[in-house]
């Protein structure tokens, strides 16, 4: 089983129209895990049809029983985070802000404090309507520890592969380089990069470059809209070919895929002109890269 | 006045808006910008300015000192697996520690004291009327929520009230975004009329709600898409401060990095508008 990423350092560059066409051209052969659990997108393309629930348990946050405490403040002192404050004489934990250490609990001569998993969202295992198995999750506004949930998708999604031998999870990873996007990465065997010719597309893609060397894990890169900047286009090229990174596609600047997404659809299915041409060739590419 | 310029989904132009209306705003006034997206700042891709400061950021680890009686409570201690006790030896795994302190605190033998760690470094610019902060995270670093709250500290303690503070902040509704617009007298959520945008959107709208923080909506490249959004902020009772239109022209003049020089008069009315909506000439009397 491979575990394909596709990822994009910068947001705005189509990675999950790109990631919904695959998945489409990849049908049930496919596993697919939606890791972008900030702004999980892939749903509105793939409408999947849920079969089960699984809860989302973040970091743990601390609880003062106030029939307990009493006020005497050690818990407020220890905090580094700043999240005990006093009203009307309580002591109270801002669940938004506290980082579950456990220092107050530890500290505190009333015993009032206990720490408490917080349930901060969903994990749904799906049925896509391409007929793949498909894994998403819902994380509630102003939550963290996404990085840990990113984990958990990609675990069912595997697991899943295993269970029905599915060849391949293809994954929608997620923007930045942090520790959501450093799980996404954890255990793939390609990455597909999604970028576009802006000054910004080129910063953020030699940054993630740079993370994905760290990982050593092979390349490939697909630059979306390339016309609006094709002197740019140019110097991502050049930068891929010094760095090995395999020249995937470029993609013309098209408003088909925001009509094809406003409809609900892949661009494939709203456009069968040169577009979907590309996309189709990237995917056999991809197949052929990735085979193990 | 702390205006925090977010979006639920990278990519809808939030950093366009946010250097542009910098850029906008100091024509009048003397606006600081601040680059809180730590992971992939480019406000600098877009606003030119000569350095006049750097400093390397830091957070706090333990560092064990090798001189203890191996109790084991260290590794107890912490929440997040960051000590490990191999045979005789302590290992601290500087990357999962959240800084909390307790195990260095309640070491009866002191043998952990907090010791540096760089995580990032940040930069000060300024050019004739404006000046910008940013906040780069190093790469392999994979906490940004205390680099942010570094940033906005250094911010706090150099600018000063009468200031008007533009902070570009992460994308996403995670805990980084929470940090970054904690303390905004004013959010403004820049999304796109598309589906994708308005989920995003509502996931925005909620955190901001929670956190109870004043905001308002711009739609970018308006004119694609439905007008879900619209419709959304109507039935919302959310103000709707700009419509800015679809133009390639934009994308093109934003990919080259000289949208503010060459671009700016396609922008400079909706810039006018949330100006007056804002009513910052009031606030900035001083600046
Ligand atoms: S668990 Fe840690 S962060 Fe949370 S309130 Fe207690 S000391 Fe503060
Ligand atoms: S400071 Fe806190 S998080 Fe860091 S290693 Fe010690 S107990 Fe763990």
């Amino acid at each position: 089983m491979r575990e394909i990423v596709i990822i994009s350092g910068k947001g705005g560059t189509g990675k999950t129209s790109v990631m919904a066409s695959f998945s489409y051209l990849g049908g049930k052969d496919l596993v697919l895990a939606d890791c972008d659990v900030d702004a999980a997108d892939l749903h509105m393309l793939m409408q999947p049809r849920i079969e089960t629930t699984a809860d989302y348990f973040g970091g743990l946050k601390a609880r003062i029983d106030s029939d307990h405490c009493k006020n005497c403040g050690l818990c407020k002192d220890v905090c580094r985070f700043d999240s005990i404050s006093v009203k009307e004489g309580i002591h109270g934990v801002d669940a938004m802000v506290c980082e579950g250490c456990g220092y107050c609990q530890r500290v505190c001569p009333a015993e009032a404090i206990s720490m408490h998993p917080e349930h901060v969202g969903d994990v749904y295992i799906s049925q896509s309507r391409v007929g793949s198995s498909m894994v998403h999750a819902r994380l509630n506004a102003g939550a963290d520890n996404s990085g840990k949930l990113v984990s958990q998708v990609k675990s069912e999604a595997k697991r899943i592969a295993m269970e029905l031998d599915r060849k391949m999870v293809l994954i929608d990873g997620s923007p930045g380089i942090g520790c959501p996007v450093i799980s996404s990465l954890t255990g793939a065997d390609y990455v597909v990069l999604v970028t576009e010719p802006t000054q910004a597309g080129l910063h953020d893609l030699e940054r993630i470059y740079e993370l994905i060397k760290s990982f050593n894990i092979p390349c490939g890169c697909i630059v979306n809209k390339f016309d609006i900047n094709i002197k740019i286009t140019r110097r991502i090229k050049a930068f891929m070919h010094t760095k090995g990174i395999e020249f995937i596609a470029k993609i013309p600047y098209d408003e088909g895929f925001t009509e094809a997404m406003t409809e609900g659809l892949t661009i494939l299915e709203y456009d069968q002109n040169g577009i979907s041409t590309i996309l189709r060739n990237s995917w056999e590419r991809i197949k052929v890269l990735t085979q193990g | 006045m702390n205006i925090a310029i977010a979006s639920g989904k990278g990519g809808t132009g939030k950093t366009t808006l946010s250097t542009s209306l910098a850029t906008f705003l100091s024509q009048t006034y003397e606006p600081v910008l601040v680059d809180l997206d730590v992971e992939e700042p480019n406000t600098g891709l877009l606003v030119r300015g000569d350095e006049v400061h750097a400093q390397d950021m830091f957070k706090l680890v333990p560092e064990w000192t090798g001189n203890c009686s191996l109790c084991g409570q260290c590794r107890d201690i912490c929440n997040f697996n960051a000590v490990i006790q191999t045979g005789s030896s302590i290992t601290i795994l500087s990357d999962l520690c959240h800084s909390c302190h307790a195990c260095s605190e309640l070491c009866r033998e002191s043998a952990l004291p907090m010791v540096q760690e760089r995580i990032g470094v940040l930069k000060r610019f300024r050019s004739a009327q404006l000046h910008r902060v940013e906040s780069i995270l190093d790469v392999g670093q994979d906490q940004a929520t205390p680099l942010i709250a570094q940033t906005k500290d250094y911010v706090s303690e150099h600018f000063d009230d009468h200031f008007i503070k533009i902070y570009d902040c992460p994308p996403g509704t995670a805990c980084a975004v929470v940090e970054a617009v904690k303390g905004a007298d004013y959010v403004i959520l820049v999304t796109e009329p598309t589906p994708f945008g308005l989920y995003d959107l509502k996931l925005a709208v909620e955190l901001i709600r929670k956190m109870g923080l004043e905001f308002g909506v711009v739609v970018n490249r308006s004119g694609i898409g439905n007008d879900d959004v619209l419709k959304y902020c109507r039935d919302n009772w959310i103000p709707i401060l700009a419509k800015i239109p679809n133009d390639r022209r934009i994308a093109e003049y934003h990919s080259e990095g000289t949208l503010i020089s060459d671009g700016l008069q396609f922008l400079e009315g909706h810039l006018g508008a949330i100006e007056n909506y804002l009513d910052l000439s009031v606030v900035a009397g001083a600046g």
